[in-house]
């Protein structure tokens, strides 16, 4: 067993490194407060090539890899995890339908885009009927000649107020729905009747906008299904697809900020005197850095063999990313608390990272898929095997 | 414009430095190693100078053990061409005088207008290779320098350095050596992009026998020791305020001795 990182990979981590610590880390509150990532911190971002991780090289992109993704990402999600979501969306859910099913013109025109950071892209499954229950969409497409109309509303879509384009999702066969009957389509933001709704107001995620799409009767043209003509009915299957390979790298975002955490813990505990001495000499606090420790050690362990299975057998992962996804942000849940306990009151204040993370971790078990739907596709998987 | 940057690998300024047992140096095991951060800014400056002048090329010279591959690398993922490493024992852990002869030996393969150097490691702190290799070289030298502005001929440039206070500017003749000073420039990311296209750039593996040169330490280190721990401090405790004043000006005048 080699559990050795490729030379270019650890070159990668530490450019993330030194930008989190130089760049970012220092305005982290800043944006928290203001609710708004300078312009200036995106356009570095796309300097440094963020935006294209899992491109193909041929449209612009690094494809890195999913280890290598879950490096950065790791590193990335050590600071205000704002950060890490406003390239989330190029990279995973806003990119993946078209990198799988995307026609050749499709890729051409909208990935080399997408990989510079040019434009922002976004994911557009949800609907206030529909979470979990994907397939419960209400939004409609029709065919009028050369155009699809849709007709609907998405909420809770991750960038939607700073996208150049979505991945939308739409019935085109009211019977058949998730067995033939709803389609992908690509909308660019200036089609006509297309437009950004409410900003939703969130627990955490501070610096990262979630908003609605609203689709009156938007004209998209033929040519903009994910995959073209024969692709009509089948984008359920791009949807499933797009979230499946976003899973490990949700289980990287908890575990580097897990990571930050304990860091932060363990200078905590080291330097908070009670009782006339560190907190940290007290086996309770012992205790729990420990726990925090061994949970983080057992997470990166898998996450990093199912990114390795990923890239090197080419195997499917699918139950071993939703093993990945629901062990690795339930763990860096835990942690998080647990961190807050370790920092007392301090743990419950602003002025310190630790009450954001807190927030801002409580939202990996429920997107891109609940912690409960994760154990029905790892249970669907055993049982059928 | 080419430039021939010298650079070294040093450990993180963020590591815990431990002497070894035998007290023969430092523990190199486990820690964090990066590109010396004034041999950053020689890079930095290298590159801006290629392409203000559209042509040329940077080369990057390191002297180090395997580990310092990865240094050189990322100094071409920043954008630089091409890369030496000397790799050999016998000069790898060497004084000063050793390393410039070294790189003086692999300097003359080298096409070059500038030769930067940091003008210190922040390891050893000898601040001495610059000045060294500049002399076995026969090249005028300008410390500490903090601005650049090469003539558009490449025969001469402009340059500014710390002086105690101030700056001086000063006219030297190309080629000459450089060594540079925190305030020379910003260095930029390795970049994503640029660390995928480093990784098809050539470097070039040499040890002493290649470079044509017997090295001949000048220095040889003793012991290596770490500083003595702080003392505690001292608490003046159980008095009211004004005559506990005067103990802590008492203490600070007999025995800090500082006012
Ligand atoms: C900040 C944020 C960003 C988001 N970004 C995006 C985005 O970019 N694009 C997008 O399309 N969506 C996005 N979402 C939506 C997200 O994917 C959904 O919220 C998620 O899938 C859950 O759906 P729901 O909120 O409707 O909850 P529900 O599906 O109503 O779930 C409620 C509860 O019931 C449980 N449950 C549901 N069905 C079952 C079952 N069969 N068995 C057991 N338990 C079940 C759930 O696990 C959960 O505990 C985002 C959500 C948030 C909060």
């Amino acid at each position: 067993m080699d559990f050795t990182i490729p030379e270019n990979l650890k070159l990668m981590v530490e450019t993330v490194r030194r930008f989190v610590k130089q760049d970012l880390e220092p305005v982290s509150q800043q944006v928290e407060e203001e609710d708004f990532i300078p312009e200036e911190l995106v356009r570095k971002m796309r300097e440094l090539g963020l935006f294209g991780l899992s491109i193909p090289q041929e449209y612009g992109g690094l494809d890195i890899g999913a280890l290598g993704e879950c490096l950065v990402y790791e590193e990335l999600s050590k600071t205000n995890a704002c950060f890490r979501t406003r390239i989330g969306t190029n990279n995973g859910i806003g990119s993946q339908g078209i990198v799988m099913d995307g026609t050749k013109e499709q890729k051409e025109k909208y990935l080399p885009r997408i990989a510079s950071g040019e434009w922002t892209s976004c994911f557009a499954l949800s609907e206030p009927e529909a979470g979990s229950d994907a397939a419960n969409i209400q939004t409609t497409a029709e065919l009028k000649g050369d155009h699809w109309a849709l007709n609907g509303l998405k909420h809770f879509i991750t960038n939607g107020d700073v996208a150049d384009m979505a991945v939308v999702f739409a019935v085109t066969d009211r019977k058949k729905r998730a067995r033939g009957g709803i389609t992908a389509f690509i909308v660019e933001k200036t089609f006509p009747g297309f437009y950004v709704g409410a900003i939703e107001r969130k627990m955490g995620m501070r610096g990262s906008h979630t908003s609605e799409l609203i689709f009156d009767n938007c004209l998209v043209p033929k040519e903009n299904v994910v995959g073209g003509e024969p692709n009509v009915g089948r984008g359920f299957a791009t949807a499933m697809k797009t979230l499946d390979k976003g899973r490990l790298t949700m289980g990287a975002c908890a575990l580097g900020a897990a990571q930050k955490l304990l860091e932060l813990s363990v200078g905590y505990a080291k330097q908070r005197v009670q009782f006339g001495k560190p907190i940290a000499e007290f086996q309770a606090i012992q205790f729990m850095l420990a726990d925090m420790a061994t949970q983080i050690y057992a997470s990166r362990q898998m996450l990093y063999h199912a990114a390795w299975l990923r890239d090197t057998k080419g195997t499917s992962v699918i139950k071993e990313a939703s093993m990945v996804k629901v062990y690795c942000t339930e763990m860096a849940n835990r942690v998080a608390d647990m961190a807050v306990q370790v920092f007392g009151g301090m743990g419950y204040m602003k002025d310190l990272p630790v009450e954001r993370f807190y927030r801002d971790l409580r939202l990996t078990r429920i997107y891109e898929g609940t912690s409960e739907i994760q154990r029905l596709v790892i249970a669907r998987e055993l049982l059928k095997e | 414009m080419k430039s021939l940057v010298c650079l070294k690998q040093v450990p993180d300024t963020e590591t815990q430095i431990k002497v070894n047992p035998e007290g023969t140096g430092i523990v190199t095991e486990g820690i964090k190693h990066i590109i010396n951060p004034y041999d950053e800014f020689s890079v930095e400056e290298a590159l801006r100078l290629k392409e203000k002048f559209k042509e040329g090329e940077v080369v990057i010279l390191a002297i180090g053990p395997d580990r310092a591959t990865e240094s050189i690398r990322t100094a071409l993922a920043m954008g630089a061409d091409r890369g030496i490493h000397v790799n050999d024992p016998a000069v790898n852990t060497a004084d000063p005088f050793a390393v410039a002869q070294a790189l003086a030996a692999a300097a003359k393969d080298v096409q070059y207008d500038v030769i930067f150097c940091g003008h210190r490691a922040i390891d050893d702190d000898f601040c001495e290779v610059g000045a060294m290799l500049a002399e076995f070289l026969g090249l005028p030298q300008v410390t500490l320098v903090t601005k650049v502005e090469v003539a558009a001929d490449k025969k001469s440039a402009i340059l500014e350095r710390d002086i105690e206070g101030g700056k001086e500017t000063v006219e030297v003749p190309l080629p000459c050596v450089v060594t540079s000073q925190k305030g020379l420039n910003e260095p930029r990311y390795a970049s994503l992009p640029g660390i995928m296209k480093a990784k098809k750039k050539p470097i070039d593996a040499k040890n002493a026998a290649a470079l044509g040169v017997s090295v001949e330490a000048k220095l040889q280190s003793k012991e290596y020791s770490m500083p003595p721990e702080r003392k505690a401090g001292k608490k003046i405790e159980g008095l009211e305020p004004p005559d506990a004043a005067k103990q802590v000006v008492q203490a600070l005048r007999n025995e800090a001795k500082i006012i």
